[in-house]
């Protein structure tokens, strides 16, 4: 297979899969198969294309011209490879996890579920592959859509007030700011190409250059910087296969992986460290990182204390981004991988809770740890990882961040980095601490001594993100030796 | 034949007409003016072919020449309008039989028919005749012909709502009568190329200064351009639905088409902007009508009307576009005019299919909407995602173009606004998806979707604006090179 | 000031033209406004008929003794808007009628009422 149709097979194939498993909605067994099968396929046509991006080539597919000059088109970076690469691995066992969890919890409309589902990696893949900032905005459109059905899963009202501001945030961002940044780069560019060393450099002064950064930023709506966060922890009402794959990966990843991108590709690390404006973005994160840290403390809904994590997560990126320096995008980039597997596995873990005790509040979970010590275990694992202690895959990620923030001799930037690993331990730690040390409250003794956990086709999964954590750690380089090319002049 | 091909899109249905209220009977009158109707768009996309191959059409009516005879000139702009005109009006009486049977009084299919066939040969009239005055004739048998078709719905506010737009449509007609002859006195001719030279002549005089003015505001009224729209929301409210799907896509686009050709090519942008700064007056009047409509529409309670004052707030987008006197912002203009038809037709074939099952077209009816009519929930949603200008559907490029233009003037408030009514228009449109798929429905109601006859035309409408959101060769392309044409004068 | 009264034809033309228009913003009987149209349509053809007109001027006919004609173009052009302006008035008194027949009035503030107390 070229690495051409390979490019138009990975989104092509997950958007037929959403086609297959509406039309086989009457047979769940079947339905469920095809799913699998479609992403595991996915996943394959993605790593083919992976040993031409790692020796160097970019393989491109260009679809068609929209706007004369503008074309729909696809070019495989690192960067993309990396974020496809994680959000199809993740997918087959996000699949997994979702059958059992949406039969475990019986859940209505599965088959619309799925295949929305389907729909919305299709776009985060042709977000990941996307070869100038055109198509990039219309996949990320496509993906804000798409999830919409998905966030107001249940119908109720609640759903729909978390739906309106999920679409209020995303779509007025995205119209009202990033479209303006794009047209805007256009204008002063006269391109939207992603290339090399950026396409600002010479054609726009400090201040627009300024300007761009920060409509970029905030249009970015699925990136959570404060203050347009909001949606996200609305977006929790969703069922818990969406909030893990998509809330915690796929979507919000595609909101820094914008950033990261446009950073890259059409600032230019240079052109952007030299007009200053970079460094008042990264203290914006580092705002981000510390005040969501202390929200995530008081929250007592689990997967809202996991939302308020993942937006403090986002903004490591988001400051690795704006630091415009060699560690600080390569800590960026790493972090989109570790990140994922890391909270993927907690929120997989939630979900686990929720269909095996239904339990959501911490409150609750006293002493679940010993109904639920697999699940339980691996919540550790994810914790650590997120927090960054070796040997988990989180801790080298937080490593460039930290000495890319260095590089800037911004040493409070520095400080905001080492103060928010102290709050990921206090948000996260206590959680398996309780579970595991407290004694179970009488009025759900119920449930019984012995060991209560989910269905398999829960466990599974999370225990392979657990694992994936560990993992990381040890086979860092391969992903290293990937991003290394983008930060190189 | 290929050289009496110009007349056929006038002659044909303006034939069939008299034919269909001789006939009477459903069976042969549908059939009859489908056929006039595919036709008739199959002989303007051969115009249009030819016009690009081989440049402008020249056709002097009975073979006497201009300025004595009645020339019918084709170029590229009304080559484009006509493909525009004749292929919604195909694709809608492919509609027709179905919607009309449950919307129209059964004994007046026969009258139905024939008014639509003249509405359509007064519209292609309008844009493919070369003569000023001849100008005014069709779009009076077009106007006419469309009070008749407003009428005769089965709700009685549509009477009131047809008189008002007569009395407006007319008062409009009559001030462009008025230009027509103010001209026709200072130049002594009434064939638009003649014209175009000879006005310049004598274009410091007064005479054709109050010419410029009564037309404007003539054509003004009948585009509905903000705050001279009134007659619009309950013309299209209270029509059938597939006469408000034909008149919203269509009519309004001619109108703007006679105020393009007349300012453009007759007055001269020149003229029109430099000389008078007649872009002063459009510019104020596009944003307060693309901002003031949009918000109202936020508030109607029946998706009719919502549609209409979305009507109100697109045609603000169209002249805005025109107003900023640019290639770009004539392309843009240009490319709405067209993807506008193509999204609010498909809109209202899809509140004309969910009329056809709830017989209301209040929101508050439609509760459930999403589970009793998958498919034309989701059509509609489709159309809607075009007006709010989504990637990937047509809304998007004119809107593309429309910022790019602002951007390129310079104008920073107008992007700001432009991007501010986007978000007006998710609101509106989010009222239907709310509706439709966040109530449940009525206990009584089943699934009823719409039968094929009506889904095939919706969809054919929803599947243009999607393709032309990706190929834009056909809608940006041409709109281009007609703006290029246009700003040089269009000779 | 004699010049602007000898245009007479023409301050006639925009006298009737303002009457026509008046009585359509200001009656309220829907019968009355049609026929404030007929009479600002009027006002136009007489416009029309008036530019063409030649002082001294005959109908063109070919011949001897004739020699100054008036211009009959605008003359023809008004038959035709004339023919416009009978259909206008045609369609809206059928349209009044229908009115009549559904709301039981023609009167315009009645029928406002109506809509308000349905």
């Amino acid at each position: 297979m070229s690495a051409e149709m390979a490019i138009a097979v990975a989104i092509l194939l997950p958007a037929l899969g959403a086609l297959l498993v509406a039309l086989l909605g009457q047979s769940p067994n079947l339905r469920d198969c095809a799913m699998l099968s479609v992403a595991t396929a996915t996943f394959i046509v993605v790593c083919t294309l992976y040993p031409e991006v790692a020796s160097g080539g970019r393989p491109t597919l260009h679809l068609l011209e929209v706007l004369p000059g503008l074309d729909l088109a696809f070019q495989i970076e690192p960067l993309g490879m990396l974020f496809s690469l994680v959000a199809s691995g993740l997918w087959i066992l996000t699949s997994l996890y979702a059958i059992g969890y949406m039969r475990g919890h019986h859940e209505e409309n599965q088959t619309r579920f799925f295949a929305f589902f389907a729909v919305a990696i299709s776009a985060a893949l042709a977000a990941a592959f996307s070869g100038n900032m055109l198509t990039l905005f219309f996949s990320y459109e496509v993906l804000t859509l798409s999830t919409y059905p998905l966030v107001t899963h249940h119908r109720t009202p609640e759903a729909l007030r978390a739906g309106r501001i999920y679409m209020g945030i995303l779509l007025s961002t995205s119209i009202g700011l990033l479209l303006l940044g794009v047209l805007l780069t256009y204008h002063v560019a006269g391109t939207l190409s992603f290339i090399q060393g950026g396409i600002l450099a010479g054609h726009a002064t400090p201040l627009m250059t300024g300007i761009l950064l920060f409509l970029y930023a905030y249009g970015t709506g699925k990136a959570a910087l404060m203050p347009i966060h909001r949606w996200l922890p609305n977006a929790m009402v969703a069922p818990t296969p969406v909030s893990a794959l998509l809330h915690a990966v796929a979507v919000v990843k595609t909101g820094v992986f914008t950033i990261v991108k446009v950073v890259v590709y059409i600032f230019g690390i240079d052109h952007l460290s030299s007009t200053g404006f970079h460094i008042y973005l990264a203290y914006i994160a580092g705002g981000t990182i510390v005040l969501s840290s202390l929200v995530a403390m008081q929250q007592d809904n689990l997967k809202a204390r996991l939302a308020y994590s993942t937006i403090s997560q986002l903004s490591y990126i988001v400051l690795g981004a704006a630091l415009a320096n060699a560690h600080g995008i390569l800590g960026a980039g790493l972090h989109i991988a570790m990140h994922a597997f890391g909270k993927i596995t907690l929120f997989f873990c939630a979900g686990a809770i929720m269909v095996a005790l239904h339990k959501t509040e911490i409150s609750d979970m006293r002493g679940i740890g010993r109904q639920m010590p697999f699940t339980m275990a691996a919540f550790i694992i994810g914790s650590l990882s997120i927090i960054g202690v070796p040997p988990l895959g989180g801790s080298w990620s937080k490593w460039y961040l930290a000495l890319g923030a260095a590089d800037t001799s911004h040493l409070l930037l520095v400080g905001v980095l080492m103060l928010s690993s102290l709050l990921n331990i206090a948000y996260l730690l206590p959680i398996p601490a309780r579970a595991f040390f407290s004694k179970a409250t009488s009025d759900d003794g119920h449930h019984g001594e012995g060991i209560h956990e989910a269905p398999l086709f829960c466990l599974i999964p999370l225990c392979l993100t657990a694992l994936g954590c560990v993992l990381l750690f040890f086979f860092t380089d391969p992903i290293y030796q990937l991003l290394a090319p983008i930060v190189q002049p | 034949m290929s050289s009496h091909l110009p007349i056929v899109p006038i002659v044909l249905p303006m034939i069939a007409a008299p034919l269909c209220s001789l006939l009477r009977r459903p069976a042969l009158i549908w059939p009859l003016t489908t056929g006039v109707g595919w036709l008739v768009f199959a002989a303007c996309a051969a115009l249009l072919m030819q016009v690009v191959e081989s440049g402008p059409i020249v056709y002097t009516m009975a073979n006497w020449d201009a300025p004595i005879g009645i020339e019918y000139r084709i170029d590229l702009l009304n080559a484009y309008i006509l493909v525009l005109v004749s292929g919604i009006a195909a694709v809608v009486l492919l509609y027709a039989p179905q919607s009309a049977a449950s919307e129209l009084p059964q004994d007046r299919h026969h009258l139905f028919c024939a008014a639509f066939l003249l509405c359509l040969t007064g519209l292609l009239g309008i844009t493919i005749t070369g003569d000023a005055f001849n100008v005014y004739v069709f779009l009076e048998i077009s106007s006419l012909a469309s009070y008749a078709l407003i009428s005769v719905s089965r709700d009685p506010r549509a009477l009131k709502a047809a008189y008002k737009y007569l009395i407006m449509g007319t008062i409009g007609a009559t001030f462009i009568l008025i230009a027509v002859g103010l001209m026709y006195m200072m130049t002594g001719t009434l064939n638009m190329a003649d014209l175009a030279q000879r006005v310049k002549m004598v274009e410091d005089t007064r005479t054709i200064l109050m010419a410029f003015a009564f037309l404007s505001i003539g054509i003004m009224l009948k585009i509905a351009l903000f705050p001279m729209h009134a007659w619009l929301p309950n013309a299209y409210s209270y029509a059938p639905s597939l006469v408000t799907a034909f008149i919203a896509a269509t009519s309004t686009k001619v109108s703007l088409y006679v105020f393009l050709r007349f300012v453009f090519t007759i007055f001269g942008a020149e003229y029109a902007f430099d000389t008078l700064g007649f872009n002063d007056v459009l510019l104020p009047l596009a944003l307060l009508g693309i901002v003031v409509a949009s918000a109202v529409a936020i508030y109607q309670t029946d998706l009719k009307r919502l549609l209409a004052y979305s009507s109100v707030a697109q045609i603000g987008y169209i002249v805005l576009g025109i107003s900023m006197g640019t290639v770009t912002g004539l392309t843009a203009g240009l490319a709405h005019m067209f993807n506008h038809a193509l999204m609010k037709g498909a809109l209202f074939l899809a509140v004309g299919c969910i009329v056809l099952r709830l017989h209301s077209s209040r929101l508050e009816d439609m509760a459930g909407l999403g589970k009793r009519m998958p498919i034309t929930s989701f059509a509609f949603v489709l159309g809607g995602l075009g007006l709010i200008g989504v990637p990937l559907t047509a809304g998007f490029i004119s809107k593309w173009y429309l910022l790019l233009g602002t951007l390129e003037l310079g104008w920073w408030p107008v992007t700001v606004l432009l991007l501010i009514s986007s978000l007006l228009a998710v609101a509106y449109v989010w009222r239907f998806v709310e509706v439709a798929y966040f109530q449940p429905p009525p206990a009584e109601a089943s699934s009823d979707e719409a039968p094929l006859s009506m889904q095939i035309p919706l969809w054919m409408l929803l599947a243009t604006t999607l393709y032309f959101g990706l190929q834009t060769d056909v809608t940006a392309g041409l709109a281009q090179r007609a703006a290029l044409w246009l700003l040089g004068g269009g000779q | 000031m004699s010049d602007a009264l000898g245009l007479y034809n023409y301050w006639i033309a925009i006298f009737l033209m303002m009457v026509g228009f008046y009585n359509v913003i200001a009656s309220g009987n829907l019968v009355k406004k049609l026929i404030g149209l007929s009479i600002f349509q009027t006002s136009v053809f007489l416009l029309y008929i008036t530019m063409g007109k030649v002082k001294d001027g005959t109908a063109p006919i070919l011949g001897d003794g004739y020699d100054t004609f008036s211009n009959p173009l605008p003359h023809v052009l008004i038959l035709t808007a004339i023919v416009v302006g009978i259909a206008t008035t045609a369609v809206g008194l059928a349209l009044v009628i229908r009115i009549q027949e559904h709301f039981g009035t023609i009167e315009e503030d009645e029928l406002i009422a109506q809509e308000d107390s349905p």
